[in-house]
């Protein structure tokens, strides 16, 4: 019989001068690591439970705890990595598909970070947003190029309903259920405190969050779980999720254990039950049906409701995005392949989808060539670390960005990629009471409202250094963007010069 | 060799000025030239023009183009284009002297004419618009042949080298007009090509604009869905472009296109009157590419009027100034007191605000 044990990949280092055995790190670990050995009479450790979350290192008074990585080894081998091989040893011995949590790990190139940003020198002056106004307010929509008048002659507004944010910055689809609803409730608080939007995913919508209807996004995925009349009606907008870049070309999948009790009821599932929801719309098998979606949900609505199509950065982007600015889709939203929050196949989000950058500049460049840009806004999402990565993809053609895993930073998540586990320490994605209320909503909210509001000061100080102050101004504004490092053919698809030219 | 217009972005400081008599009085080139001299230093001899309404009453119906050609076969091939799309009525080459300062001149060419009236029937499109197609048309796709007026009874008259000498050289003495708009240039660089210097202009509308913008290539990006062309890259091209699509092709008066280019602010918007808040909500909202950041001071000038607009922190100088039924507008008040050493009142416009005057 074939023996395996996979060495930890994560050690609890205890300093055992520190260590007065209070046993905090036991009742904080949800995944039993740390315990009391009576026969040496110290704290010990089960390192194989550990996923290096960092709750016990936070909450430790007595600060005597680090996780440090194993210096465990195979044979030194360039061609199969320790990962791969214990893969390998996984499947064999359970026969199923990996899971993994979270966005892509692996060392995919980041355009982001090779794109800088301009600044105004002697030619023009940069702008001082400390002293000027400095304009981040963003309106998600349709533009119309054609003017009417009533009968006095004032200009008629004719476009279909639009979304105003105060910063071009929305808090990305994560659902109730793969969220705790104390994680959902600070998102909704700080959307409303922020004036912009959260999304719902394809949980639904807890009844106590409907008050926050008008800073809120009702998700219709695959799965239609939660979705109803009034549901639609709540939100400010209607998502309808074709994609995400965590798990292009499959559904969500939210295990039985974490689909209980409220979400359950939420969702309109049974209790406990796998939500497993479909690859395709099975309504939706081309871009006419879309076009049919679309006008449901909006008949639905009474036209009150801009409707945002969600779709994974895939190979052939440009041409989907062109159908769906034709389907009556008032927003699309691109989200790239290295982005994702929550549980996906671990191949599917290691190998299918697209970078966002190129994905984004590549639909914006498509719309334009075509003269249909103004028909719909654009949110790019799926990897968005910072406020000049906000800046970089409005001036590569976005029109605002979807948050998710900063989000879930801001509220206290240590990215240790093991939601699927339903066991979060920080309380942010699971639904077992004793862990999810440990997240505050209010302190939780109040720290999303920070990070946005640090990274809007942020794009301002960007913005006026560039000589711009309003952010309609940096939209597709490529040539505030120079590239460094990037060959010919991805200078081509971003539309950037290198720098120095 | 260096890079002309169109193959690079160049940032340039000016100097501009403008003088519009309501009453449709015509007034010779030589004050405005006189303007000029006063802001010498503004410019660095890399690009000085005039544009002048009102010039041409006998061939008032006719669009007349002025065109450069690098040399004689581009000419043949450009006139070929022509003669299949219009009928041209007259045609000649502008009348210049030798000026030292002026050197390297293209062939200058001027042409009256109408559009082809089959060609104009079976294109659909309205008359202003099919000509314009030709005008983007030939400066896109014509090496070496570039027009750079194409109004009716008005011309652009522009050249390397300083205003003054310019206005010299074309003889803007001897021309008469209701309106003149001047430029003088400060590139970075040296190009050396007359269709970079300015006013810029596109059918009646002519801009001269000094400043250098930030929001050009969101500006750009946009105005090229509908069919424009930025060939040259410059700042000016992109405004004149922005001002046809909003004032000529959508039907927006000169206030609201105003609103779209120098925006108020949001918070400007939400302390005015509900009616007008919601007016220029729309506008911007809906043409928020169109906004134009950074710093410019444009004179616009049209069939019947002419506009001067700051951006909207005002940084570019620009005065005005009123005499009689006069209109004077320069980047510096001096300008305007060699032109007219009493004027009425003088003031310098706030950004954002619009200030026009038409004919009576």
């Amino acid at each position: 019989m074939v023996r395996e044990f996979l060495y930890p990949e994560y050690e609890v280092f205890r300093n055992a001068g520190r260590c007065n055995s209070c046993r905090r790190c036991v009742t904080e670990c949800a995944n039993q690591v740390h315990y009391y050995d009576d026969k040496t009479g110290a704290m010990a450790e089960r390192n194989e439970a550990c996923v290096n979350c960092h709750r016990c290192v936070a909450y430790c008074p007595q600060k005597a705890l680090k996780i440090i990585k194993s210096d465990h080894c195979f044979k030194a081998n360039a061609n199969w990595s320790r990962h791969t091989i214990e893969e390998v040893y996984r499947q064999a011995d359970g026969g199923g598909v990996l899971l993994s949590s979270m966005g892509t790990p692996l060392d995919f190139p980041n355009y982001w970070d090779r794109l800088l940003l301009n600044a105004s020198q002697v030619t023009n002056p940069s702008i001082d947003p400390l002293r000027e106004p400095m304009e981040t307010r963003v309106y998600l929509g349709p533009k119309t190029q054609e003017i009417r008048r009533d009968s006095r002659g004032r200009l008629a507004d004719n476009r279909p309903k639009r979304l105003e944010l105060s910063s071009p910055i929305l808090f990305s689809a994560m659902s109730f259920g793969s969220l705790s609803l104390n994680a959902h409730t600070a998102l909704a608080k700080a959307a409303q405190a922020l004036g912009t939007l959260y999304n719902t995913g394809e949980g639904g919508l807890h009844r106590t969050l409907y008050p926050y209807g008008a800073n809120t996004i009702v998700q219709v995925a695959s799965g239609r779980f939660g979705v109803h009349k009034e549901y639609l009606a709540a939100g400010a907008a209607i998502e309808i999720k074709m994609g995400q870049g965590a798990k292009p070309g499959i559904g969500g999948h939210l295990p039985g254990y974490k689909n209980v009790g409220e979400v359950a009821r939420t969702r309109m599932t049974p209790d406990g039950s796998d939500a497993i929801s479909p690859a395709p719309h099975h309504d939706i098998y081309s871009i006419e049906d879309l076009r049919q979606l679309v006008y449901s949900l909006k008949e639905a609505t009474d036209y009150q409701k801009p409707v945002i199509i969600k779709i994974a950065a895939v190979h052939n982007v440009g041409a989907i995005a062109s159908g769906i600015a034709r389907s009556g889709a008032d927003i699309i939203a691109i989200d790239g392949f290295r982005g994702g929050t929550g549980a996906a196949p671990t191949r599917i989000r290691d190998n299918v989808g697209i970078p966002v950058e190129l994905a984004l500049a590549a639909v914006d460049r498509r719309l334009r060539q075509e003269g249909i840009r103004g028909n719909v806004s654009l949110i790019a999402g799926g990897s968005i670390h910072s406020s000049a990565d906000v800046a970089k993809a409005i001036a590569l053609g976005a029109d605002a960005v979807y948050i998710g895993t900063a989000a879930l930073l801001a509220m206290g998540c240590h990215l240790c990629r093991s939601c699927q586990l339903g066991r979060c320490n920080w309380g942010i994605a699971t639904q077992v009471a004793e862990l999810s209320r440990r997240l505050d909503p209010e302190e939780a909210a109040q720290r999303l409202v920070n990070l946005v509001t640090a990274w809007t000061h942020e794009i301002k100080e960007l913005m006026g250094g560039m000589g711009i102050n309003s952010i309609e101004a940096l939209g597709g504004n490529r040539l505030m963007l120079r590239a460094v490092g990037l060959n010919e053919k991805e200078l081509e698809i971003l539309g950037v010069k290198h720098a120095g030219e | 060799m260096n890079q002309k217009e169109g193959q690079i972005r160049i940032p340039a400081g000016c100097a501009i000025a403008g003088v519009f008599s309501r009453s449709g009085e015509r007034m010779d080139g030589s004050a405005i030239m006189e303007a000029m001299t006063v802001m010498h230093d503004r410019s660095n001899g890399l690009g000085g023009g005039f544009a002048a309404y009102g010039i041409y009453p006998e061939y008032r119906e006719l669009y007349a183009f002025h065109v450069f050609y690098d040399d004689t076969a581009a000419k043949t091939r450009c006139e070929e284009f022509l003669d299949r799309h219009f009928d041209i009525v007259n045609l000649s080459k502008i009348p210049v002297r030798k000026v030292k300062a002026i050197t390297g001149e293209p062939l200058i060419w001027r042409y009256f004419m109408n559009p082809h009236p089959g060609r104009l029937a079976d294109s659909q499109l309205e008359e202003k618009e099919y000509t314009a197609r030709c005008v983007i048309r030939i400066n896109r796709e014509f090496t070496g042949a570039y027009v750079f007026s194409s109004g009716k009874n008005m011309g652009v008259f522009k050249a390397v080298g300083f205003p003054e000498d310019v206005g010299r050289f074309y003889r803007l003495e001897e021309y008469a007009g209701h309106c003149w708009t001047a430029h003088g240039r400060y590139p970075t660089n040296t190009p050396g090509w007359w269709g970079g210097a300015h006013p810029f202009g596109l059918l009646d509308y002519t801009i001269v604009h000094n400043g250098e913008i930030s929001s050009y290539d969101a500006n750009r990006r946009w105005i090229e869905m509908f069919g424009y062309h930025c060939s040259l890259l410059t700042d000016t091209e992109v405004i004149t472009y922005i001002i046809d699509y909003l004032h000529r092709r959508l039907g927006l008066t000169l206030e609201e296109a105003a609103a779209v280019i120098a925006a108020p602010f949001w918070q400007e918007i939400e302390a005015m009157p509900e009616e007008k808040k919601q007016q220029l909500t729309y506008l911007r909202s809906n043409f928020s590419s169109l906004l134009v950041t950074g710093p410019f001071s444009i004179l616009l000038g049209y069939q019947s009027g002419m506009m001067a607009l700051n951006d909207r922190l005002k940084l570019r100088s620009m005065v005005a100034a009123e005499k009689g039924s006069r209109l004077y507008v320069a980047s510096e008040e001096s300008a305007i007191r060699k032109m007219e050493p009493q004027p009425d009142r003088i003031w310098a416009p706030a950004g954002g605000e619009p200030v026009i005057a038409a004919l009576y």
